[in-house]
């Protein structure tokens, strides 16, 4: 405790100034590429943060989390189609698409429990899915392309230009993070926290957790939906493969690999997931072959993640 | 009786319920007082924890009322009843073992300032809620485990901060699952010691096997046997009763 310079935290540095860095360094070691990748990064790890608080903190393994990433994208996207460009529209339909779905979906599934939370999430999710895929107007299965990035109607802020569309991103993601340390040590995060030790006894003590876990639940979902903005304006493009139950999966697999209950593992996890993807996938063709194994071995062999393997405490790094 | 019922804090009355074709409870009727101890004896599986989940609401009777200090809670949740004064320990210890015995109480005391919707200030620099949790671990006798993780207690200190749990949301009325189950005999007699003090200022259900720590404390006693209450009333009254050396005493060689 009296360490305040841990492995764990030196990583978390090094990956925000990584982070911060990668519009300056990309180029100049000739990678431009690079930018776009670290965009997206960031992008699932603020999805993988969202996630996290409810999965990590809460006990609640979502298996339909990705569902939000589309709502959020297909905000922009749909509003965009009807030109609707305005983000003072764009962002305040996503976000409150994602909170009245996360509430509605909350309350069907948060009274299981275990395998059938994440058998019900995973339902869920596929009815957004196959709602986007019948949408015909908004060009099912295809997609539907993004005209104009979501219109801040301001100069100073416009998310065409693509470094200030990333530090956007870097900022967000920095928010989330912010705001998910808040709660996890608030008086929230406590119940939170408890319910998902023990919930019987939290309810014994006087509070009614469910309406603690719903509200969490919708954090977690809007915070998501957030990703999902970001991803349509970076991208310019969403389709219901955004919200294919492969993603959910992906999602729950980043935030294992970097540490279910720590603060900066999902982040972790989704630069190690995205890049070694990216790097074995350049290697070999069956780079699934390799890392499948992987995986299974991380989850396995190192419980609290690579940020366990760091030594991070839970809640603090 | 009437005078009973309408002295008493907690009142209970004819309570039913089965588990499938199990009669655990049957037209159970207790009532209990303020200032006074009102223990529960009876065999393992005599429905004595199932009388403790309906009057926490853990469970819900089939029929029958439960009234505390004169309003009907039947219908209410559990979170709602510790709300007004009402809480338990379990048998089956239950705290958060993988918080600290500080986080541990600090939770119920933030439970009794109200609701939680506090998203933003850490609990744990919170005076408000520190300073009267480690008061009450002090009080239980935990005060230098505070920072120790739940989980890695001894049996003994598990069961002091079950206790402590409980006592941390300030009730008026403690319903007490068999608070000295797997407890040495040192920290028995700590326990009824404490026991006995806290019964000046609470009402209390005292589910217990120690029967040395019932006769003890208990002002009044009720023998559960299969679900019912075979008899009830003073130490001495029930210490004499012949159907409950029958149905219990003589079972255990008391
Ligand atoms: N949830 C349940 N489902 C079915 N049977 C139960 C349940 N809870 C308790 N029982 C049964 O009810 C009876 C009373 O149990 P319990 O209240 O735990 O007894 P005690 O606390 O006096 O030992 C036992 O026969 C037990 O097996
Ligand atoms: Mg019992």
């Amino acid at each position: 405790m009296t360490h305040w310079w841990t492995p764990a935290r030196a990583v978390t540095a090094l990956v925000l100034v990584l982070c911060a860095a990668v519009p300056y360094l990309a180029p100049a070691l000739d990678e431009p590429f690079y930018v776009i990748v670290f965009a997206r990064i960031m992008i699932w790890a603020i999805a993988a943060v969202s996630l996290n608080l409810i999965m990590g903190y809460g006990g609640m393994i979502s298996f339909g989390h990705a569902a939000y990433l589309g709502i959020g994208g297909y905000a922009v996207a749909i509003l965009g189609f009807h030109d609707i460009t305005s983000a003072w529209v764009q962002l305040p339909v996503a976000i409150g698409l994602s909170a009245v779905v996360a509430l509605v979906f909350g309350v069907i599934c948060l009274r299981t429990r275990g395998i059938y939370f994440i058998m019900i999430t995973l339902a869920l999710a596929q009815m957004v899915y196959f709602l986007s895929v019948s949408a015909e107007r908004y060009g099912s299965d295809d997609g539907l392309n993004i005209l104009w990035r979501s219109d801040f109607g301001t100069r100073f802020f416009d998310l065409e230009d693509s470094v200030v569309m990333y530090y956007t991103i870097f900022a967000v993601l920095l928010g989330c993070l912010l705001v998910k340390w808040r709660i996890v040590m608030s008086r929230f995060g406590m119940v939170l926290r408890a319910s998902s030790s023990n919930d019987t006894r939290v309810q014994a003590v006087g509070v009614p957790t469910f309406r603690y876990r719903l509200v969490a639940f919708v954090i977690a979902g809007v915070m998501c939906g957030l990703a999902g903005f970001l991803q349509a304006n970076l991208e310019r493009f969403v389709s219901p493969d955004m919200m294919n139950w492969h993603r959910s999966g992906e999602l729950i697999l980043m935030t294992v690999l970097g540490g279910t209950s720590t603060l900066f593992g999902p982040v972790v996890g989704a630069v190690v997931f995205l890049m070694l993807s990216e790097i074995l996938s350049t290697i070999t063709i069956h780079w699934h072959l390799v890392f499948g194994p992987f995986l299974v071995l991380v989850v396995l062999f190192a419980r609290g993640g690579v940020m366990g393997l760091l030594g991070s405490r839970a809640r603090h790094d | 009786m009437t005078e009973d019922i309408r002295n008493a804090d907690l009142v209970a009355q004819g309570l039913n319920k089965s588990f499938g074709g199990l009669q655990a409870a049957t037209d159970l009727s207790v009532s209990a007082r303020r200032g006074e101890i009102h223990a529960v004896i009876g065999p393992n599986g005599a429905g004595k924890t199932t009388f403790v989940h309906m009057l926490s609401g853990f469970l819900r009777p089939d029929s029958g009322k439960i009234k505390f200090q004169g309003h009907d809670i039947t219908d209410l949740s559990p979170a709602a009843r510790v709300g007004r004064g009402l809480a338990r320990s379990f048998q089956i210890t239950s705290v958060f073992r993988e918080f600290t015995v500080l986080e541990n109480v600090v939770l119920p005391v933030q439970s009794r300032q109200g609701h939680s919707f506090r998203f933003w200030r850490p609990a744990l620099n919170d005076p408000t809620l520190l300073e009267p949790a480690r008061a009450l671990l002090e009080e239980v006798g935990l005060g230098d485990r505070a920072e120790t993780v739940a989980g890695h207690l001894a049996h003994g200190e598990q069961r002091q901060l079950e206790l402590a749990i409980a006592l941390a949301t300030r009730p008026s009325f403690l319903l007490l699952d068999e608070p000295m189950a797997g407890m040495g005999p040192d920290e028995n007699r700590a326990l009824i010691d404490f026991l006995g003090e806290l019964k000046t200022e609470h009402g209390m259900l005292l589910v217990e096997h120690d029967l040395d720590a019932v006769f003890a404390l208990a002002d009044r006693i009720t023998v559960l046997v299969y679900g019912r209450a075979v008899a009830s009333g003073s130490p001495d009254e029930i210490r004499k009763d012949a159907q409950v050396r029958n149905a219990y005493l003589g079972e255990t060689q008391i």
